[in-house]
């Protein structure tokens, strides 16, 4: 009978906290709504086209910064190679770019399955190996990535199978095409939120779904995940398939947005440097990879540009300060930013709080 | 019903589990022994985390040890550790969830089976609760939750009361006795906590050694005289 009586209290308050997540998750989808109506329509209202050029570029690495997170935070499978397989997919939107002509969405569409097959070949020691050597393998493949891409270069609109011709002049006349409705650089950074939004939303279907589960079981151990009957294979390789798709969609938007890529903006420090965003950002929330996105593009264009003092600063000053930030992150913080800024804010309004009546306190007791 | 025939395991030079033929009936049988008498590798026999050298186990008739590792669940075996796995990031709705998903139980009846399981353990905390805020006791609720949804056949209990308290212990024992009618499913338990073991098993098995040495009822089992000696120690034990 008490078993049956605390059931039924049970349901009762289960319902009343149901209604209350409900709400939560409402607000929280408000939030986003609201968040991509300011970038999409109040910002390109009032920003310079550095700026706007910038925040493409922002959406473009905070979805890199996603597959990074997915892998890592979700699986717990580390890969430094995700740079590498962003300029599979840039090297990829360009081919088909020059070389076909099918519609801008196509062309994602096929970045993201070419970069997908790859980054499924790179996942499969991941089934074998895991920490420091599947770090190591890679971030070896980053490597060897660096190496061929430097060999054959990205296409330029030429024939054969790596589309480049020497013939043409490669300064500004072949640029890699963009949608047509979207050849504008405000236009083109609307396009790319909107797809960087779906590759979010694609992320968080997964996160919240069967596979976010299983990911989950595989990270918190996997002899406890196999007995409960997950095909660890299967989802490991799900997730570097998920992870690549996205970085090569990612790819691909940027050959539309650089136009004529060079091979030096894919450097295998990158992937290092990517790493150590996601993981300041925060590698177990989906925002985190948007901070991860602000501090790659972001904060190396406000030191450069001088927007935000009036002087210039170098960049490199920048790996210093992730140095840094991955050694906090390591030591003390391990959801990053966005986890750890909500805790700091309240502990600082607790801080002020009691200050506040400690001092109203003083007064008080000399009257 | 789980007939094990002939079960030999070997690691290199040693064989925690030497040639054992026994029969697990129905209901909750126990399991017991000494420390490295050979339980825990049985269950990973069981599991398919441990090939073994001879020997051979039929559950319900069907041969365990020809299915594939993680197709073992969708048939039907659950198992808990000795190390708690509730999975922290989760919800307790999506702890438990996620085994269903993986079962062979249906899509359509996920949720209310899912919530039926943590009712059944008498968890009272919201199913949307992440396992990351749960005391040692509501996490190993969790676990039995999970070990009991999604139609099993044969739950595997990895000293489930390790480091609780007697009356947690208690309470967890009673949840385990009503496994078998609820569920339909076998339970076996390992622990080394006789009171669980006498409250919650009809019959019992113990191994030392890697060797069957005693079977039956749980009260003749615990009052067999090998038994005696392999728990408390004495020369045979020591000779060894």
């Amino acid at each position: 009978m008490s078993v049956a009586r605390a059931s039924s209290d049970q349901s009762a308050t289960g319902r009343g906290a149901a209604l209350r997540i409900d709400h939560r998750a409402a607000v929280r989808g408000a939030v986003i709504v609201a968040f991509l109506a300011i970038l999409l329509a109040v910002l390109p209202t009032f920003l310079g086209p550095d700026w706007i050029t910038t925040l493409t570029s922002v959406a473009i690495y905070s979805v890199v910064a996603l597959g990074f997170g997915l892998l890592y935070g979700r699986v717990g499978m580390i890969s430094l190679g995700q740079i590498a397989l962003l300029s599979i997919g840039v090297w990829a939107g360009l081919r088909f770019g020059y070389g076909t002509s099918l519609g801008f969405p196509l062309l994602l569409l096929i970045s993201g399955a070419i970069t997908c097959v790859i980054g499924v070949l790179v996942g499969l020691p991941a089934l074998r190996l895991s920490g420091l050597f599947l770090a190591l393998i890679t971030l070896m493949f980053a490597g060897a990535t660096t190496i061929v891409l430097a060999a054959i270069d990205f296409p330029n609109g030429g024939g054969g199978f790596t589309g480049r011709t020497n013939g043409v002049d490669v300064s500004g006349s072949v640029r890699m095409r963009r949608p047509s409705w979207a050849e504008g650089d405000t236009a083109y950074y609307r396009y790319t939120l909107i797809v960087c939004a779906i590759m979010f939303l694609l992320a968080l279907l997964h996160v919240a779904g069967k596979s976010g589960r299983a990911w989950a079981a595989i990270r918190a151990s996997e002899p406890a995940a196999l007995a409960a009957g997950v095909n660890i294979t299967l989802y490991k390789l799900w997730a570097f398939a998920l992870a690549s798709f996205m970085t090569g969609v990612a790819g691909c938007l940027m050959a539309g947005q650089i136009g004529v890529p060079r091979v030096s903006q894919f450097q295998t420090q990158d992937s290092l440097t990517l790493a150590a965003t996601a993981m300041i950002g925060g590698i177990f929330s989906l925002w985190g990879a948007v901070v991860a996105g602000v501090f790659n593009q972001l904060l190396p264009f406000l030191l450069q540009s001088g927007q935000l003092w009036g002087w210039t600063i170098d960049v490199n000053i920048l790996l210093i300060v992730f140095g840094v930030g991955l050694l906090q992150v390591l030591l003390t913080a391990p959801g990053g930013i966005v986890q750890q800024f909500p805790k700091d804010m309240a502990n600082l309004g607790r801080l002020i709080a009691r200050q506040v009546r400690k001092l109203s306190g003083h007064r008080k007791e000399p009257a | 019903m789980i007939e094990v025939e002939a079960l030999t395991v070997r690691f290199a030079g040693i064989t925690p589990v030497d040639d054992v033929s026994i029969v697990f009936p129905s209901g909750t049988c126990g399991l017991i022994g000494p420390n490295g008498a050979g339980k825990t590798t049985f269950f990973n026999v069981l599991s398919g985390f441990v090939k073994p050298a001879a020997g051979s186990i039929r559950g319900f008739g069907e041969d365990l040890l020809k299915m594939a590792d993680y197709r073992r669940a969708r048939w039907g075996l659950r198992r808990t550790f000795q190390q708690e796995q509730a999975i922290e990031q989760l919800s307790v709705f999506d702890n438990v969830a996620m085994i269903h998903e993986h079962s062979h139980a249906r899509r359509s009846s996920r949720r209310a089976d899912v919530l039926s399981a943590i009712e059944f353990v008498g968890l009272e905390i919201h199913p949307k609760a992440k396992v990351r805020g749960l005391g040692a006791h509501e996490r190993r609720l969790v676990e039995v939750a999970r070990a009991v949804v999604g139609n099993p056949k044969l739950v595997l209990l990895d000293e489930p009361a390790a480091g609780l308290p007697e009356e947690e212990t208690g309470k967890l024992g009673e949840v385990i006795r009503r496994i078998p009618e609820q569920f339909g499913a076998l339970v076996i338990l390992v622990d080394h906590d006789m009171s669980l073991v006498s409250a919650c098993c009809e019959t019992t098995a113990v191994l030392d050694f890697g060797k069957l040495i005693a079977s039956g009822s749980t009260r003749d089992v615990l009052r067999d005289e090998n038994v005696m000696r392999a728990y408390l120690g004495t020369e045979e034990v020591e000779e060894v």
